[in-house]
């Protein structure tokens, strides 16, 4: 039930990001769907007791990929989607608390909080190069030739 | 000469009017400098150096003539992907050789003048429900869910008013922020709410710059120093301001 929930909450979320980023119509569901997988990756794997900044690896490079591959389908940026996607991992329920330890004076529990946040914001953005880095790779090695034939 | 002259004007018109729309509609700079390239490159500008940069950007061709160079500044920045789409859609179509320098040039001027595809209680509707779905995915109750929806579309109809009102932004997102604070702690101390912490991180979500935070990384490491910073500065103080308004809260608290 709690990951159904995820899922439909996660998918809403994320398309209703990109109408607040005057996102194209025709790509609201594709990126309901790249910040659904990316979030229902990270929500599982952080269930499932996976460190939060691994997990946050794992959820960003996928939906790098996801992304990649609506905007090689659909022709449009990789931005459109990967934005989309991101946008529910980023850590602003520890930003928050951070903030709020800092107003109360708790200094040591607010740098440890900030330390996380940061952490974690650097792993998404590791995620999206790390998926762009294999993706260059790809398209540069003899696999090219290949995927050129299959297509 | 004289006409070649005014051609090699009128490619770098063509490629400053894509690379003005893309920037300020919030593309990469990876990605507004290749764009200009490519534009340049198709219209037989095969030597072009742009320098973009989040407040201006520096653009010139090479030929047989001495090099022309032009400067245009861009001062209001917003996020308009749609116009980041349709430029782009353009550039390929400039590339397949399918326009002409004119018909480049009044497409997207066509683009630079549409307004936003979504009218203004759309974006409020959506900031609000992605702040109410934001709310259950941080494992709040569906009986935060109302409250939640509230605050963020008050929340963001509060940022749209006051950025029109001084445009400042961090100014807006101080103020923006401020009042989602005061929403939710009136939402719990009146009992409508239960958890304040919940309510107040799925409102503040609309607000939160996860764009400029994943352009700036993509730019730093894409080697475009100046614009990652800069934009890694915006997105700081924008995250700042949210955290001020937050935490005034706190101190009524």
């Amino acid at each position: 039930m709690t990951i159904f929930e995820q899922l439909i909450t996660s998918f809403i979320a994320s398309a209703a990001f990109v109408i607040i980023f005057n996102g194209p119509k025709r790509s609201l569901f594709h990126c309901g769907l790249v910040g659904m997988i990316g979030w229902i990756l990270y929500f599982l794997l952080e269930a499932n007791g996976v460190d939060m900044v691994l997990a946050t690896v794992i959820a960003s490079f996928s939906i790098a990929i996801a992304s990649q591959y609506f905007a090689k389908k659909y022709k449009t940026p990789v931005i459109i989607y990967s934005v989309a996607g991101i946008i529910p991992l980023v850590p602003g329920g520890i930003a928050y608390n951070a903030m709020r330890n800092f107003v109360q004076n708790d200094y040591n529990l607010a740098i440890n909080l900030a330390a996380k946040a940061f952490m974690i914001s650097g792993s998404i953005a590791i995620g999206l190069v790390f998926s762009e880095v294999i993706n260059q790779i790809i398209r540069k090695s003899k696999l090219k030739t290949i995927v050129n034939k299959s297509q | 000469m004289e006409m070649e002259r005014q051609e090699t004007y009128d490619i770098m018109a063509v490629c400053l009017l894509a690379g003005k729309i893309m920037l300020q509609s919030g593309a990469e700079t990876y990605r507004v400098e290749d764009t200009m390239m490519r534009i340049a490159a198709s219209f037989g500008a095969h030597q072009s150096h742009p320098y973009v940069t989040p407040t201006g950007i520096l653009f010139s061709v090479e030929g047989d003539e001495p090099t022309k160079t032009k400067l245009i500044r861009i001062i209001e920045r917003t996020t308009d992907l749609e116009k980041v789409a349709s430029v782009n859609g353009i550039s390929r179509k400039i590339s397949a050789g399918e326009y002409t320098i004119e018909e480049a040039y009044k497409q997207l001027k066509k683009i630079s003048e549409s307004g936003s595809p979504y009218s203004l209680w759309i974006h409020v509707l959506a900031a609000a429900i992605s702040s109410g779905c934001f709310l259950i995915m941080f494992q709040g109750s569906w009986g935060d869910f109302f409250p939640a929806l509230i605050t963020g579309g008050l929340g963001f109809l509060s940022l749209l008013y006051f950025h029109q009102l001084v445009p400042i932004k961090f100014f807006s997102e101080f103020s923006a922020s401020l009042l989602i604070g005061l929403q939710a702690l009136f939402f719990v101390t009146t009992g409508i709410g239960e958890e304040l912490d919940k309510i107040i991180i799925g409102s503040v979500m609309p607000l939160v710059p996860g764009l400029l935070i994943t352009n700036a990384v993509r730019d730093l490491m894409a080697g475009h120093l100046i614009s990652g910073l800069a934009k890694g500065a915006d997105a700081f103080l924008t995250a700042f301001a949210i955290g001020a308004g937050i935490a005034v809260t706190f101190s009524f608290f």
